[in-house]
């Protein structure tokens, strides 16, 4: 059976501004199947990004291919929604709740109804009654929140989420993985998730691609989580595989650190 | 209850009033005991005169006329400038093609080209417009073209995904994020705008608050000069305001970080 995603050594080169090709990802190989929580796990300045961006269509993969149920990824499309890292994607002169209409409303669905669903997918996120509020009005726990929405109320066939929770607060950010795993549960929405935290990748992830420290990064190795229903940090088999992820991007953190220095 | 008003609106417009009282107390006191001529009228007597003038229509007909030409024009550049600088923002080619236009003429200043403006259009009020299009067209064309390119990328990424055209990407993300530039582009255009139109009506015109300046030099009417000064300060206050006020409002929630 082909996967839902495929990444077929794929390589991207930017050109700086000195006229240099620099290669963020090559030789990049992943399979994603449909209904994972896929976490791609590295250090800063690996690439991870740049692989979401390539999968969302926003940039075209230098060399190689990016195969969406066997087709090639040519552009952006709404079945796969973004989630942004920062809160600029917001739309700051929109309300929430018009936001997270903003793709039925491109696509001419019906005031009411899209105010419906709109307000159904506000409440799934834990933001009842915060649909009037501007995005300025909001703190950055409940911008994500409208980001989730927005993407999951155009019912993508995989969600891609770019270091969403990086920017928050550390018990804001536990209390929206402890959210978006059970929402997860629900739905079981394929998931491409990115983030350089191994805490977050093992609390969310049903599989986790460790990558090497850039630039020309790959996948250093896959591990494949198996833990079932709410995850806690002080089980034994939460740390074990903390322990193999940790090991495994240990040397990978040093090598960037040193890079960058 | 009304006190508490009270120290609301004293919180608010307090340090404007004592601003404005302590402007007045200076102009009487500096013309009162430091000139004491009759070429720089204390403000009583400015606003006695003023209220004349007032009565007999004269600085009303002065005032309308100033005020139709800058919103003529005004209106009218902003309605040209904003679609170029759309234009201008959103696509290279059109960029490279019009900068020459806007990078050159933006530096002959409005004033320079009331010559000309006379020579084609003579001294009604065609001249007077084209000047008030020509000084507001290029602030509004850099600003929303600034605006444009100021976009988070991620906006436009984020409507991609949604599934938006390029069209409604266009109508329903880049023109409301571009908003707040192209007030601020009108807001200055505004200021310039006054400028132009003194500068056009003391070299040629009919009526309006710059020949009511020059008539005042020709007569040796100085009270007649500071009443048209005090209005145009007046005025630009008032209208400067108005576009605080609505940029404010608009840009509450058209706010460019967010």
């Amino acid at each position: 059976m082909t996967p839902l995603v495929a990444f077929r050594d794929v390589q991207k080169t930017y050109r700086s501004l000195q006229g240099v090709d620099d290669m963020a990802v090559e030789h990049f190989d992943v399979e994603i199947e449909a209904g994972e929580f896929f976490c791609l796990l590295g250090p800063s300045g690996c690439g991870k990004t740049t692989v979401l961006k390539m999968l969302a269509g926003f940039e075209a993969p230098t060399a190689g291919e990016i195969l969406m149920q066997g087709r090639p990824v040519t552009g952006a499309s709404r079945d796969r929604g973004v989630v942004f890292q920062g809160d600029d994607s917001l739309y700051g002169w929109l309300t929430a709740v018009e936001n997270v209409e903003f793709g039925l409303r491109m696509r001419h669905v019906p005031k009411a109804a899209r105010r419906e669903r709109a307000m159904r997918y506000l409440d799934l996120v834990g933001l009842r009654g915060q649909g009037q509020k501007y995005p300025a009005e909001l703190s950055g726990g409940m911008k994500q929140r409208i980001q989730l929405a927005r993407a999951l109320v155009n019912e993508p066939t995989m969600l891609l989420m770019d270091e969403p929770f990086a920017a928050l607060d550390a018990q804001t950010r536990a209390l929206m993985q402890a959210e978006l795993a059970s929402l997860w549960r629900t739905t079981r929405t394929t998931v491409l998730f990115i983030t350089h935290d191994i805490d977050e990748a093992v609390t969310l992830g049903t599989r986790i691609g460790v990558m090497r420290a850039g630039p020309r990064s790959q996948v250093k190795g896959v591990i494949d989580v198996a833990l079932d229903g709410a995850r806690s940090r002080t089980d034994d088999a939460f740390l074990r595989y903390y322990k193999q992820v940790y090991e495994m991007i240990r040397d990978e953190v040093a090598k960037s650190i040193a890079r960058t220095d | 209850m009304p006190s508490r008003r009270l120290r609301r609106l004293w919180s608010r417009y307090g340090g404007y009033m004592v601003g404005f009282v302590s402007l007045f107390l200076l102009w009487h006191l500096a013309s009162v005991y430091l000139v004491s001529s009759v070429l720089f009228p204390p403000p009583m007597i400015v606003l006695r005169k003023g209220l004349l003038l007032i009565r007999t229509g004269v600085l009303l007909e002065h005032l309308w006329a100033s005020i139709q030409r800058i919103l003529a024009g005004f209106i009218a550049g902003s309605l040209l400038g904003i679609p170029i600088g759309l234009a201008m923002g959103s696509f290279r080619p059109v960029r490279k093609l019009l900068e020459p236009y806007t990078e050159f003429l933006r530096f002959i200043p409005s004033v320079a080209m009331i010559t000309v403006a006379v020579i084609w259009f003579g001294i009604g009020e065609a001249s007077k417009i084209f000047l008030i299009i020509y000084t507001t067209i290029f602030i509004v064309i850099l600003n929303t073209a600034a605006g444009v390119s100021a976009i988070a990328a991620n906006k436009i990424r984020a409507a991609q995904a949604l599934g938006a055209t390029r069209t409604q990407i266009f109508f329903h993300v880049a023109l409301p994020a571009t908003v707040p530039y192209i007030l601020t582009g009108m807001r200055l255009a505004m200021a310039n705008s006054f400028t132009t139109i003194v500068a056009a009506e003391l070299i040629a015109a009919n009526e309006g608050l710059g020949k009511m300046l020059w008539d005042g030099r020709m007569f040796m009417l100085v009270d007649d000069i500071f009443v048209s000064l005090v209005t145009l300060g007046l005025l630009g206050f008032v209208v400067d305001r108005m576009f605080r006020w609505s940029i404010y409002t608009f840009a509450g929630k058209y706010s460019p970080a967010t």
